[in-house]
């Protein structure tokens, strides 16, 4: 059996009618389609293709190709497109096809190309949906290979070129998807005998040029979404319109019509019968997505919200149409009622409802977005001692990047020359400037202020600070709360059994419900179908999850996982490092104590200078020290250390010594009183060393990792949550609970090697306790890991810390109060969102199925069942926006 | 009881039945992808539902799903895999591939922002 290309009639196959053309056998069920066929086979041969996307060369010399248009949205869109496209060289038909939104072009080779054509399309204004695929091939040996594989390609249907480059043994395809898929690009290529491999895998971009290709991307979800909603609004007036007359004849008695619009005039009657036809468009176009979606569901053997309004208005329409049309077949006149109002309004409102959610969700995934944004496009790297600018993809490791001031910083990197103020509030969350010199590091997406600096490129592409704190977003946001799941138990059934209960209470009202029971029970079948609200339920958890990851992100925090959130408030024990976390984590000068007619400022310089012969890490400190003060130092001579005693040296003339107790015991240096001040300076936690000048005792010189300035602070706000604070160093017990004490900390585990911090994480735990671990990640990853959530801290740009939870790119412990305050705020969200959801299906239900009925009367409108059910989900979805202004409580 | 009663009890019982069974217990039909290529990829329509929305995988191979949406609906905008922590923005109208290596064999389920579209892969 074959079709007869011109009536489109199934004809027998040999026939003896047919036509050969190019080989290709057409046939005909009678003369008279042969003849037509004859005159202008190519009228019926291009039927045949338009049907479906594609591009194809005849053997006229003429090629073809249709492709699909985005956005057509009105007949007069068709006009702008044809003519557009017909103002290129070489067009000899150009028909766009309004319904399909397809455009199909003939065109002789040569004249014009493909590309021409799309780029017609977009001069007209419209867009077409094309995607650009690279592929690597492997196995090219020669230039007829790039041919022959350009040709495959070009003659499958949907793609609409391919160039294939013998050098780069890549290939660029575009094509339609829908029509082809990759992976029948990929057989494709396979089959004629060469290797396939994804080089950056498909990018799904618009015929727009490349070089904005980023922004596109993300512009065009946004362009769909807002592309919904209009529609979405146009489909609401649609409805909502004609709703106003139907309600007003709906209900003749209430407004106190004259005689000829009351029930069972013949004018009522017209009128329902325009009301019937009417409601068709509103179901089938305003309720196409319910439609839809319900179809494609039931395939799937699966149910949604789709269903439920979908089942709803069709009965409503059936019986209604039944009563309109046939009224006769009702053993009573009054059984012989409408219920095309509830049509119009039902779909009225939940389509606004769909469409006010659209609206809500662009803004709870704002964080990300902004996040996004803030990728930079170019960069102006230093190639042969040039300046040039080029696309931040092309930036390689290692590369000298040029900073001006108010341009954004494209990848992350270390400083190596300038110095300048960088606003990284977006990243780190921290609203002052941090200053950068040379070793700083800087952070790509981050904005230079003040000056202009270079600096070497260290993390480029998907290992930048911000793609990995995307990415962590990202995963994060998609991650489940614990508590959903059991959202999710609920939700597999939630639809089916709606429609049981719907189904049995149709039952109940029309066996035991009044006169007229049969309208009872409709009504009531109808109202609860309506109602129920699946969607509230399914959004509830992620829709908070996602807006408090977000918010996380905004300030530097970086939740891993929708789980980490959920234990993040339940904690009753929080574990902090000492070194880094509260403390700075390196030593600085803390006290001078001279005597002997010495100033503080001798004892600096003259300390100073000697340690600018060591590499302590102590001395250090002091020479900063020094330098704050802007001390200048003389050079040193004749330096020595003996370790365990100190350093000596000569300075100015000066002989030098510094060290401890034993070091001047061994000069015989008196120290008086000197002895005890030390004593005490060392309860305080701190490093004092003496010094001695020409053997004189000249004072005290104390250095100490000092305490973080919030440190204290956070401390606090930890206890006044109700947190048990322990503190865990490898410090002797003396310097640790001299710091303890400083910053209030109630339990100190001292002198634990690195190694034994992950089985003090456990102890506690085995008390029973839910435990937080603090630290820098690197050296206590595995305490981190040990602990039942592990904060990183002060990571800086190595934000993917695969031990901790949570990871604060600054390192301040302000950042872990926040972290749990704002776990708390988004649980307490989730739970609001679920209770609500539940609430409302568990009240909404059984008072739609007329429950409340037998005792006080009441019964649910099936349309205000639909106000209740299109508005349930969008405020869901406020109330998870309302955490967008989550503001902690700290200070 | 009247005849009419009797008969819409009757309708409405195997009704009910027939949605329990239609959606609760019947069997779905899986699709089982080709795992002979060094990838297993498949093809998923977007259109008020997954299609095919039962897939069957080999463990241990990595998986290329390409989601062509082919709506502007808002609830499949995003198709988030949980239990994997993936998630991925579909364009519409455009074959957007999530790349997936689970190693470990089991059932792993998908669905859309906020669950309405529900999709799973069995990992043999």
């Amino acid at each position: 059996m074959t079709h007869d290309p011109v009536c489109g009639m199934e004809v027998k196959s040999p026939s003896k009618y047919f036509i050969d053309v190019n080989g290709k056998i057409y046939e005909f069920c009678s003369e008279n389609c042969q003849e037509k066929f004859a005159t202008d086979p190519m009228q019926f041969l291009e039927k045949e293709s338009l049907s479906k996307a594609g591009y194809r060369k005849t053997s006229y010399g003429i090629e073809k190709i249709t492709l699909p248009v985005l956005g057509l949205h009105c007949i007069s869109c068709v006009n702008t497109i044809e003519q557009e496209i017909k103002k290129l060289p070489g067009i000899k038909v150009v028909k766009v096809n309004y319904t399909t939104e397809m455009v199909h072009v003939e065109y002789k080779s040569g004249e014009v190309t493909t590309t021409d054509i799309v780029e017609a399309i977009k001069k007209a204004g419209y867009k077409t949906g094309q995607a650009t695929l690279n592929l690597g091939i492997g196995g090219m040996y020669c230039g007829s290979c790039v041919t022959k594989i350009e040709d495959a390609l070009e003659n499958e249907s949907g793609v609409i070129s391919a160039s294939v480059d013998l050098a780069s043994e890549s290939a660029i395809i575009k094509y339609i998807p829908g029509v082809v898929d990759v992976k029948n690009i990929k057989k494709e290529i396979e089959q004629l005998g060469y290797q396939v491999f994804d080089t950056s895998s498909v990018k799904a971009t618009e015929e727009n040029g490349s070089d904005k290709k980023d922004v596109e991307e993300v512009d065009e979800n946004e362009l769909a979404r807002e592309k919904e909603y209009k529609t979405l609004i146009k489909k609401f007036l649609f409805a909502a319109i004609l709703a106003v007359p139907v309600i007003f004849f709906s209900y003749p008695e209430l407004w106190g019509l004259p005689e000829q619009f009351q029930r069972g005039s013949s004018t009522l009657r017209l009128i329902w019968i325009a009301m019937s036809l009417l409601s068709l468009p509103v179901m089938f176009w305003s309720g196409s997505q319910f439609y839809k979606g319900a179809w494609a569901a039931f395939k799937n053997r699966s149910a949604n919200m789709h269903t439920l309004i979908a089942t709803g208005i069709s009965a409503a329409w059936i019986y209604s149409t039944v009563a309109t049309f046939f009224p006769g077949i009702f053993p009573e006149a009054k059984l012989a009622d409408q219920f095309f109002d509830v049509i119009f309004v039902v779909v009225a409102l939940v389509v606004l409802g769909m469409a006010l959610e659209i609206r809500a969700k662009g803004k709870s995934s704002e964080a990300i977005k902004k996040l996004i944004g803030l990728q930079p496009k170019t960069a102006r790297v230093l190639r042969d001692n040039k300046e040039v600018d080029i696309p931040v993809e092309e930036v390689v490791l290692d590369d000298i990047i040029i900073v001006r001031p108010g341009e954004k910083i494209p990848v992350d990197g270390v400083l190596i020359e300038g110095s300048s103020a960088v606003d990284e509030s977006m990243i780190t969350g921290e609203g002052i400037p941090v200053e950068k010199k040379v070793n700083d590091e800087v952070i790509g997406g981050t904005i230079n202020k003040t000056g202009s600096f270079k600096f070497k490129a260290t993390k480029i592409g998907k290992d930048t600070a911000l793609s990995q704190i995307i990415q962590m977003v990202e995963q994060a946001q998609s991650s489940k709360a614990p508590i959903q799941k059991i959202v999710d138990k609920v939700a597999g059934y939630f639809v089916p059994a709606v429609m049981i209960i719907a189904i049995f209470t149709f039952i109940a009202w029309y066996v035991f419900g009044p006169d007229p029971n049969l309208i009872y029970a409709l009504i009531t079948f109808i109202t609860v179908l309506v109602i129920a609200c699946p969607c509230a339920l399914g959004l509830a958890t992620p829709i908070s999850l996602m807006v408090g990851v977000g918010k996380g992100a905004e300030n530097g925090i970086l939740i891993r996982s929708g789980d980490a959130l959920e234990t993040a408030q339940k904690l009753d024990t929080i574990v902090l490092d000492k070194t880094g976390t509260i403390t700075e984590g390196k030593p600085s000068l803390t006290d001078i104590i001279s005597v002997n007619g010495f100033t503080e400022n001798d004892i600096l310089l003259y300390s100073a200078s000697v340690e600018k012969a060591s590499e302590h890490p102590l001395g250090e400190s002091i020479i900063n020290g020094a330098k704050k003060k802007s001390i200048n130092l003389f050079d040193p001579t004749d330096f020595e250390a003996t370790p365990g005693y100190g350093v000596e040296a000569v300075v100015n003339n000066r002989k030098v010594l510094l060290g401890n107790l034993k070091m001047m015991q061994k000069n015989n240096i008196e120290l008086d009183d000197l002895e005890v001040r030390s004593k005490q300076l060392a309860d305080d936690g701190k490093t004092p060393m003496f010094v001695a000048i020409d053997g004189t005792a000249s004072g005290i010189i104390a250095v100490a990792d000092v305490i973080k300035p919030d440190s204290v602070e956070a401390i606090a706000q930890f206890k006044k949550m109700g947190l048990e604070v322990v503190m865990i160093t490898g410090d002797n017990s003396r310097t640790a609970n001299a710091i303890a004490k400083q910053v209030g900390v109630d339990r100190v585990f001292s002198e634990v090697l690195p190694e034994d911090k992950a089985f003090k994480v456990q102890e506690l735990q085995n008390e029973g306790k839910i435990v937080a671990m603090v630290g820098d990640g690197i050296n206590d990853a595995p305490a981190l890991a040990q602990a039942d959530i592990g904060f990183a801290i002060g990571t800086g740009t190595d934000v993917a810390i695969e031990a901790s939870d949570i990871t604060l790119i600054k390192g301040s412990l302000k950042g872990v109060v926040l972290a749990i305050q704002l776990s708390k705020a988004t649980m307490k969200n989730i739970k609001q969102n679920l209770f609500g959801a539940f609430f409302y299906n568990g009240l909404g239900l059984p008072i739609a199925a007329g429950l409340l009925y037998p005792f006080f009367g009441i019964l649910l409108s099936p349309m205000l069942a639909g106000a209740a059910m299109a508005f349930s989900s969008v405020t869901v979805v406020t109330n998870a926006n309302r955490l967008r202004k989550f503001k902690t409580n700290w200070k | 009881m009247t005849a009419d009663q009797i008969f819409v009890i009757i309708a409405g019982l195997a009704a009910a039945a027939w949605v329990a069974w239609y959606f609760w217990f019947s069997e779905k039909k899986a699709v089982k992808i080709d795992s002979t290529g060094a990838i297993q990829e498949a093809v998923i329509k977007v259109k008020g539902g997954y299609t095919p929305d039962l897939l069957i995988f080999q463990a241990g191979k990595p998986i290329k799903l390409n989601f062509i949406r082919e709506e502007t609906a808002a609830c499949s905008e995003e198709v988030i895999f949980d239990n994997l922590g993936v998630k991925a923005t579909l364009t519409p109208y455009k074959t957007i591939p999530v790349e997936l290596n689970i190693d470990k064999p089991g059932e792993y389920d998908f669905h859309c922002a906020m669950g309405m579209l529900r999709g799973k892969l069995i990992v043999e």
